[in-house]
């Protein structure tokens, strides 16, 4: 047995060790490990992001130079504090305090002391540097705005943060990232790729050399830069017609899906978060509950859509072939349902499709909507119909565009009433509102700009997008070229599009006609509720406008959505026709509506709820 | 048979793996100390070009001792024993200081290490007088000379002050069990070693009752078949209940944080993630490397030259005690494993021959060669792992080091040439 003791020993440590050394070598290797690995340090070498420009190759976002001061506290020498800190501009007690931090960081490491000097700061010290031992100025790249508008569409960047760097292996503490808009989408195009060198480094942190010979560096990948399809001259201009107003303004050019303006209201000055104030201001408007301008409106607003979704009801009951542009409905100030009677401002009479349309007469499209139920047998049967034909025009759905943010808007359905009413206990008198665009239909500013550039089409669109060129070439993208037919046939247009034209010439916004441009257009006002102190309380109403223009061969379709604007002519009618006229001439003739869109605000009527005092809606005089 | 020569019994096997474990732990210390201005194997300015001499040397004085008559070992192990001692002695005059310790004789073109060299000088010593006709290992008295015989070197060597070579030569007590001290003593230091860590790792409490628990299944068991003497039982259990509450006395009360510190680590006892970080980067500091060294090695290793701690100096005595990163990092899970096959082969095969020597010297000779190198092989790659406290001795045939490369070849190749000449 004793002979056997020794053996069995030796035995017995030989597979500890080897199970040991499994333990370390299989089960805790990580191949990710020359990231880890202390003996490695990878020095990178960003390139620069690429540059935004708008349709017409006019610069919207460039780069500036920022200036750090860099701090390795052990190389720190005795210096003269004072005259230093007077440089940096900051006082003694800062500067004691940033130091000893950057110590507790790390002795050997550099760490930032002063972030982002000016550039006339910068001059001032750069002569200087050489007499401050351990200091030193490091160049980083920052975000230039060559425009004040456009901050919610072009986006931010700022650093990455711990989920970012665990869900993409990319990036690592520091580096900056596409936040929102453009910036987030177009991330990878304009970011490039960051170069890395290995270096083989000692436990004293000294170089040795490149690791593996530089065999796994790479060089850096430079940033490509992007045309988008927004027109800065229209974007800039809108932004300053949406002055003290809320709200969301799309510009499509419907021949291409090229989205021409996107606009957010209240807007602000993307350079706000670019520099040292950033996080400060970031603060300022982010947590502006109230005004919310960071909310992009013309994404995420999902308003009603009000009149402008009649176009849509004439063209499903033509398709379906239970009206023809001739067919009348009477309309005694009014409608009833039931023995209900609701209001039309139309001013009553017997109306045909055009001046249904032209007069937004909402017992015309009550009496059509109920005409489209009235062909099924079942309420279901004529939902099913009337969804599939409002949903072709990229409504109740995301549009599928290439910005990070969205809604889907609302087409209610069989399952939404089923849901909200009850299987089979509602009918169509239920949801009449939806004929008229009130009630549970819901759609984003930029599905009503696309839903108008499938009318101007006269039968189908392109999804909308942003992105026109990468690094000069441009882009062809199946998605985006390839049109998406409605299920109306093209015939069935020409009577809702001679309606929409009307409107100008005698309709609801015959004062917001355009000499020599044939504009076809659609008002729409959408009755606003609120809770106050848990009351139901009604505020001034939305206003609503959606248009194209030239009416024949169209340039430019455009829905603005104004909150708390009156009736749709009001507010969101003159922007819809200054816009026109502006992309479309260049200048503006009727500068008796600009002088008032620039001038009036409507910061009053948002006020309004938050006083606490009673207050009047929808008043009339401006 | 007798037409053979002592040439073609020499256990061909042992000296294969001998050279192969020698060139493996060349080519470790030859990468842990590379640098780029020195390429030359020969480079004498340089460790590895040091080493290389040293096996030369190694390998020379291998030859000679097979040349040697095989008696002449047993005749004069106790010279070999009186010599050391007395090397042992003058360190305290002559002695040269490294790194704090007295161990080496300054010799101009290298420094030895008499501790070293005792280790085969004890390990014949020992041989030596237990097979004497006249000793009898059952005798208290021959079993204390016996003790003796191990313990000077170790009273000489710890003032250097080098407790870890000290230790290894307690590992030849292996010989005295072999030749009929009772393995009950073994199985009550292991016994109370286990009962010490896991007083430590859960609390005297968890151990008490696991000791009743394994007391009283042992009872039921043997109960069915043999009588059994309650009285010793309890009493055992008595006594290890109490030794377990001593060790946590001592461990709270007697030990010094920095003695803490140590088991702590060893038994992995601080799950405080702040206070690990801290350990890591004192007393931890070696082990944390050499495991996060062997660790990225992976299964296949970065290869030869291309191990990024072993380059940057990460794991420190790389090239002597923690000369085992180096394989782990560089050859991987392969590399590692491969190492500790070759030694157990070659640990197990001197076993076999140990076993088959006639007379009762060469036998325990032989059982003293396997119990030095078996706990510098275990102690050794057990720290670098992570499995055993930091005990600094060399790992044979790998570490830096000529005394060393030198003790372990003439202790080996006396034991080969022994071998070699047993029908004589």
């Amino acid at each position: 047995m004793k002979k056997f003791l020794l053996s069995s020993i030796i035995i017995v440590i030989g597979i500890t060790f080897i199970g040991r050394l499994s333990y370390l070598q299989i089960f805790r290797f990580s191949p990710t490990q020359i990231a880890e690995d202390t003996a490695i340090k990878a020095i990178y070498d960003y390139p620069e992001r690429g540059y935004i420009y708008d349709r017409d190759g006019n610069l919207l976002v460039a780069n500036q130079p920022a200036y750090d001061v860099m701090v390795i506290p052990r190389e720190v020498k005795p210096l003269d504090t004072l005259e230093f800190c007077d440089l940096l501009r900051i006082d003694k007690k800062t500067f004691i305090s940033k130091l000893e931090k950057a110590n507790t960081f790390s002795p050997r490491l550099p760490s930032v002391l002063v972030q982002q000097l000016s550039k006339e700061d910068y001059a001032g010290l750069q002569e200087k540097m050489r007499k401050y031992e351990g200091f030193y100025i490091q160049k980083r790249l920052l975000r230039y705005y060559d425009t004040k508008s456009g901050a919610n569409v072009l986006g931010y960047i700022s650093e990455v943060n711990d989920w970012e760097i665990k869900e993409n292996p990319y990036y690592i503490q520091g580096e900056l990232t596409g936040r929102t808009g453009i910036e987030k989408q177009y991330e990878e195009v304009l970011r490039g790729r960051k170069g890395v060198k290995y270096i083989q480094k000692d436990r004293f942190n000294r170089d040795l050399g490149p690791y593996r010979d530089g065999t796994l560096d790479t060089l850096p990948i430079p940033g490509q830069e992007i045309h988008v399809t927004l027109s800065k001259q229209l974007q800039e201009y809108g932004e300053r017609l949406m002055n003290g107003k809320r709200g969301g303004v799309v510009a499509i050019e419907p021949s291409s899906g090229e989205i021409l303006a996107l606009i957010s209201g209240p807007n602000y000055d993307p350079a706000l978060l670019v520099g040292r104030e950033r996080s400060k201001n970031y603060n300022k408007l982010h947590y502006d509950t109230i005004a919310k301008p960071t909310w992009d409106r013309s994404l995420l607003a999902e308003p009603s859509p009000g009149s402008p979704f009649k176009t849509l009801n004439a063209l499903v009951a033509l398709q379906e072939g239970v009206i023809t542009p001739k067919t009348k409905f009477r309309c005694y100030n009014g409608f009833y349902v039931g023995n209900k009677k609701r209001g039309c401002h139309c001013g009553g009479g017997v109306r045909d499709m055009n001046v249904g349309i032209y007069r937004s007469c909402n017992a015309y499209f009550a009496g059509t909507f109920r005409k489209i139920y009235d062909k099924f047998t079942t309420t279901d049967e004529g939902m099913e119909v009337w969804e599939k034909h409002v949903e072709s025009f990229g409504l109740g759905n995301y549009l599928g565009y290439d910005l990070p943010n969205g809604r889907p808007g609302r087409i209610p359905g069989v399952s939404y009433y089923d849901n909200v009413y009850g299987d089979n206990r509602w009918a169509s008198s239920f949801i009449i509102s939806n004929a008229i665009g009130q009630g549970e239909v819901a759609a984003t500013p930029i599905q009503l700009a696309n839903m108008t550039a499938a009318i101007a089409n006269r039968g189908y669109f392109y999804t909308p997008h942003i992105i026109k060129k990468i690094g000069g070439n441009e882009i062809s993208i199946d998605k985006f070229t390839t049109p998406k037919h409605t299920t109306i046939d093209r015939e069935h247009f020409d009577p809702v599009v001679k309606g929409m034209a009307e409107v100008y010439k005698r309709g609801t916004a015959r004062w917001l006609k355009i000499p020599d441009i044939a504009i076809a257009g659609k008002t729409g006002t959408v009755e606003n509720f609120t809770i106050i102190d848990g009351e139901r309380k009604q505020l001034t109403d939305h206003s609503i406008f959606v248009a194209f223009a030239p009416v024949e061969n169209p340039k430019i379709a455009l829905a603005v959505y104004i909150e708390h604007g009156y009736y749709g002519a009001r507010y969101a009618g003159h922007i819809a026709s200054l816009m026109i006229e502006k992309y479309l001439k260049g200048e503006i003739s009727r500068t008796d509506l600009e002088k008032r869109m620039l001038d009036k605000t409507l910061e009053h009527e948002y006020a309004k709820p938050h006083s606490g005092e009673d207050f009047k809606i929808n008043e009339y005089v401006w | 048979m007798s037409g053979r020569t002592w040439l073609g019994r020499i256990d061909w096997l042992s000296i294969i793996l001998f050279l192969i474990l020698t060139a493996l732990g060349w080519v470790s210390i030859y990468s842990s100390t590379f640098s780029e201005d020195h390429t030359s194997i020969f480079d004498f300015s340089q460790l590895y070009g040091k080493q290389f001499f040293f096996i030369g040397i190694s390998i020379a004085i291998a030859i000679a001792i097979m040349l040697v008559e095989s008696n002449f070992y047993e005749r004069f192990g106790s010279i070999f024993y009186i010599g050391t001692v007395v090397l042992l002695l003058g360190l305290f005059v002559f002695g040269k200081t490294i790194a704090g310790a007295t161990s080496w004789y300054d010799l101009g073109f290298f420094n030895l290490q008499p501790s070293e060299l005792a280790k085969f000088a004890t390990a014949l010593a020992l041989a030596k007088y237990l097979s004497d006709i006249q000793t009898d290992i059952k005798n208290r008295k021959d079993q204390l000379y016996s003790i003796l015989i191990i313990l000077i070197p170790v009273l000489l060597i710890i003032p250097q002050p080098d407790p870890g070579s000290a230790m290894v030569f307690l590992a030849l007590i292996f010989v005295l069990f072999r030749e009929g001290l009772p393995l009950f003593y073994l199985a009550l230091a292991f016994v109370f070693v286990v009962i010490f860590a896991t007083t430590l790792m859960f609390g005297t409490i968890w151990v008490s009752i696991g000791l009743v628990l394994i007391m009283a299944i042992f009872f039921m068991v043997k109960k069915a078949t043999l009588r059994v003497p309650i009285l010793p039982l309890v009493g055992f259990l008595i006594v290890a209940i109490g030794f377990s509450y001593s060790v946590s006395f001592i461990y709270d009360n007697v030990f010094e944080q920095r003695h803490r510190d140590r088991f702590a680590l060893w038994l992995r006892l601080e799950k405080d993630p702040e206070k690990l970080e801290e350990i890591r980067k004192t007393i931890g500091y070696n082990t944390y490397q050499s495991e996060k060294a062997i660790e990225s090695g992976g299964f296949f290793g970065k290869g030869f030259l291309e191990g990024t701690r072993t380059k940057g100096d990460f794991v420190p005595e790389q090239h002597t005690d923690y000369i085992f990163t180096t394989i782990g990092e560089e050859w991987g899970f392969l590399g590692t494993s491969l190492v500790v096959v070759l030694f157990s082969l070659l640990l197990l095969r001197l076993v076999n021959l140990a076993e088959r020597q006639k007379t009762d010297f060469a036998r325990m000779y032989g059982y003293g060669v396997i119990s030095i190198l078996l706990i510098h092989y275990f102690i050794n790659i057990g720290m670098v792992i992570g499995l055993m406290p930091t005990v600094g001795i060399p790992l044979p045939f790998f570490s830096y080091g000529g005394s060393g490369l030198l003790g372990f070849t003439i202790l080996l190749f006396i034991f080969l040439k022994i071998d070699a000449s047993r029908l004589n």
